[in-house]
């Protein structure tokens, strides 16, 4: 790649044991070990081979639709005034979604391991359908753990995962949303992993997931860095996306890590508003712990024990984060903001009106950020936004918030 | 003074017993249950009480622990608490060792540091922390060895040679073998296998082996324990406790399995 490069090498990260720093590594009980172990080995061996690769990027070409397009937002740079607001289309991908980039490499791996059955946890759905999908047309049988909480919030999304093949498991344990669907996935797969493979949606969980799930969706951001110089003809100043559990996030950095003049922007559910308790921001105002197999920023009591966390979007709605984000936050590579749940509606009404574009909740908090940013920039410079996904799933939310029934 | 959990196994060899560890989760029932419950173990012949530490997600357990957190944490129950039981447990105990079963984060939380003085004052012997594997516990088990408290690891069907034997290096006290994959209290027990298994790690270690995941009745723990130093049990009494009616009812539950599952592995 071109342009300036710190000499510190990214891509060099996770060492051997999955740590970023002082964060991730593998938290887990010994009953897992070894499933992590024999995972870790054959990513090792199949990541550089030619024709994974190969098969990896037919599907993302042939079945996902890639490379998705970066969109210049004339029309809401212009009227929100400053700097120049690219989207990158991942809201076109195959499933409506970033998420397919992340099930499509798990799904080969998958594949390689021989085993017949692929579960996955889900907050919004998004990656329970994702899987679901690639499950279909593995001809693998497929379970999706969801918080129940969530499968009522969720309908749409839990009907297209039963119309895709998928059984679609409601956890009733702890606080029945995305982090107890995970502890709950967890469990299946030490019991039963001899014929499963755990497909985990975010850059979270032991390592090697953080890694993997970072790697097939960093090719994000490899887009994003060709078009930006082809269609603006230099590398954005500011990339700004939303982080939940942070794939969408780190697909989108993790190409730019190197490149210093490229501010990084990472946007948190801010909820209510951070200063209320009530929201899903742990790098904005958490503290490092251990949760799902790996260290790093969590929401939790004075006790150690982790809260309930509230955003407009669920997918958002998780109270920890990819241990990745974790480290570029202390070494300040990135920054670490939030955007509460009015100023993503605003957001959210604001593309759909100017643009015609639905983004997703979660990808309309990215697009509020950016939004403040650029009036603080000039017309010159350029933003990349990560328009994660799209807002479809999330128009019965809408119209419940507008009092309409839909 | 000698760690609890290491005279006992002294005295258990000596007396060719089986030890019979026994598992509740602390705060279940309620705050003021757990400490008459620890007595009534050791009176129906427990030899060491594990104490479960509640955690909002208990993601190694089957659901009979998952639920017995959960009751815990309604009740309030919080690892300062629960080391404030063992120090009541101690003023009518100063022989059983007690060890605490939980997950890294509240002891991270309060620090390591903290934690381990706070465990040695308030009388714990050893630890077992699910989720902090051995090549992530290097600071913490400094911390408990300073202090003379033993930390305790999993072996599990999986575990393969090297990493047991980098197991049993760290490890003190006792190792406990999961007999069983999956999470606590689940499926069915493959006893060749677990003969195969721990002849295995017999010729790693010396240290003691208790055997756990799976034990359902006197039956099943003495088939296990065979070719161990004991058993575990979990599961069993964490259903009882929360079964039952009232206190009274759930410790003459506990009390009996455990006096059943006590004659059986001394029959």
């Amino acid at each position: 790649m071109s342009a300036s490069k710190t000499p510190f090498d990214f891509s060099s990260m996770p060492d051997a044991r999955g740590h970023f720093g002082p964060y991730g590594g593998r938290f887990v009980s010994e009953t897992l070990i070894h499933a992590l172990d024999e995972l870790d080995a054959m990513y090792q061996r199949l990541k550089d081979d030619p024709e994974f690769r190969a098969e990896f990027d037919r599907d993302l070409a042939y079945y996902v639709g890639r490379p998705s397009p970066l969109y210049h937002a004339e029309r809401l740079s212009r009227e929100n005034g400053g700097a120049q607001i690219w989207l990158k289309r991942e809201d076109l991908n195959h499933t409506g979604a970033h998420k397919v980039n992340n099930t499509v490499g798990q799904a080969l791996l998958a594949k390689h391991s021989g085993k017949t059955r692929v579960i996955a946890e889900t907050g919004a759905g998004q990656h329970g359908v994702a899987t679901a999908t690639v499950a279909a047309r593995l001809g693998l049988e497929c379970a999706v753990f969801m918080g129940a909480e969530d499968v009522k919030r969720q309908s749409p999304n839990v009907y297209r995962m039963k119309l895709l093949g998928a059984e679609v498991i409601a956890v009733e344990s702890g606080s029945k949303t995305l982090k107890d669907a995970m502890n709950e996935a967890m469990r299946d797969w030490v019991t039963n992993v001899d014929n499963t493979f755990y497909i985990i949606g975010t850059v979270a969980g032991p390592h090697p997931y953080p890694m993997l799930v970072r790697d097939f969706n960093s090719v994000i951001g490899r887009e994003a860095r060709k078009q930006s110089l082809e269609q603006f003809g230099q590398l954005p100043d500011a990339l700004v996306a939303c982080v939940g559990g942070g794939s969408n996030a780190i697909g989108l950095f993790h190409e730019f890590l190197g490149d210093e003049q490229v501010q990084i922007f990472g946007v948190e559910a801010g909820g209510d508003g951070v200063q209320t308790g009530r929201h899903a921001a742990p790098l904005s105002a958490g503290v490092p712990g251990v949760l799902h197999g790996n260290r790093t920023y969590l929401m939790e009591d004075e006790d150690g024990q982790i809260i309930e966390t509230h955003s407009v979007s669920a997918g958002l709605d998780y109270p920890g984060v990819g241990p990745e984000h974790a480290w570029l936050k202390d070494i300040g590579r990135a920054n670490y903001v939030a955007i509460n749940d009015d100023e993503a509606l605003a957001a959210f009404r604001k593309l759909t009106r100017t643009e015609g574009i639905l983004p997703a909740l979660e990808s309309s908090h990215a697009v509020a950020y950016a939004l403040k940013l650029a009036a603080e920039m000039t017309p010159e410079q350029n933003i990349v936004v990560n328009l994660s996904g799209r807002g479809d799933k999330d128009i019965f939310t809408i119209a419940a918030i507008d009092g309409i029934e839909v | 003074m000698a760690n609890r959990i290491d005279s006992l196994f002294v005295r258990l060899r000596e007396a060719e017993r089986k030890a019979l560890v026994t598992y509740i989760v602390a705060g279940d029932r309620s705050l003021e249950a757990t400490v008459p419950a620890m007595h009534q173990l050791v009176q129906s012949g427990a030899d060491i009480i594990e104490l479960g530490v509640p955690f909002s997600d208990p993601s190694a357990e089957g659901p009979v622990i998952q639920r017995g957190h959960e009751r815990a944490l309604a009740n309030g129950a919080s690892l300062r608490k629960i080391l404030g039981m063992v120090a009541e447990f101690r003023r009518d105990d100063s022989e059983t060792p007690v060890v605490l079963m939980g997950y890294v984060n509240p002891i991270e939380r309060m620090g390591y540091e903290a934690f381990a003085d706070a465990a040695r004052e308030a009388g714990v012997d050893g630890m077992l922390t699910v989720d902090l594997p051995a090549e992530e516990s290097a600071s913490f088990a400094r911390q408990l060895s300073e202090r003379e408290m033993r930390n305790i690891f999993l072996l599990t069907p999986t575990t393969d040679d090297a990493r047991a034997r980098s197991i049993v290096d760290a490890a003190s006290g006792f190792v406990y073998y999961v007999s069983l994959k999956g999470v606590t209290g689940a499926g069915h027990l493959d006893l060749e296998s677990v003969s195969t298994n721990l002849n295995r790690f017999r010729e790693m270690t010396e240290l003691p082996i208790c055997v756990g995941f799976g034990i359902k009745d006197g039956a099943s723990a003495r088939a296990v324990s065979e070719g161990g130093d004991g058993a575990v049990v979990g599961s069993l009494l964490v259903d009882a406790m929360g079964a039952a009616e009232t206190d009274q009812a759930a410790l003459e539950k506990i009390g009996a399995l455990v006096a059943e599952i006590r004659q059986a592995l001394d029959g």
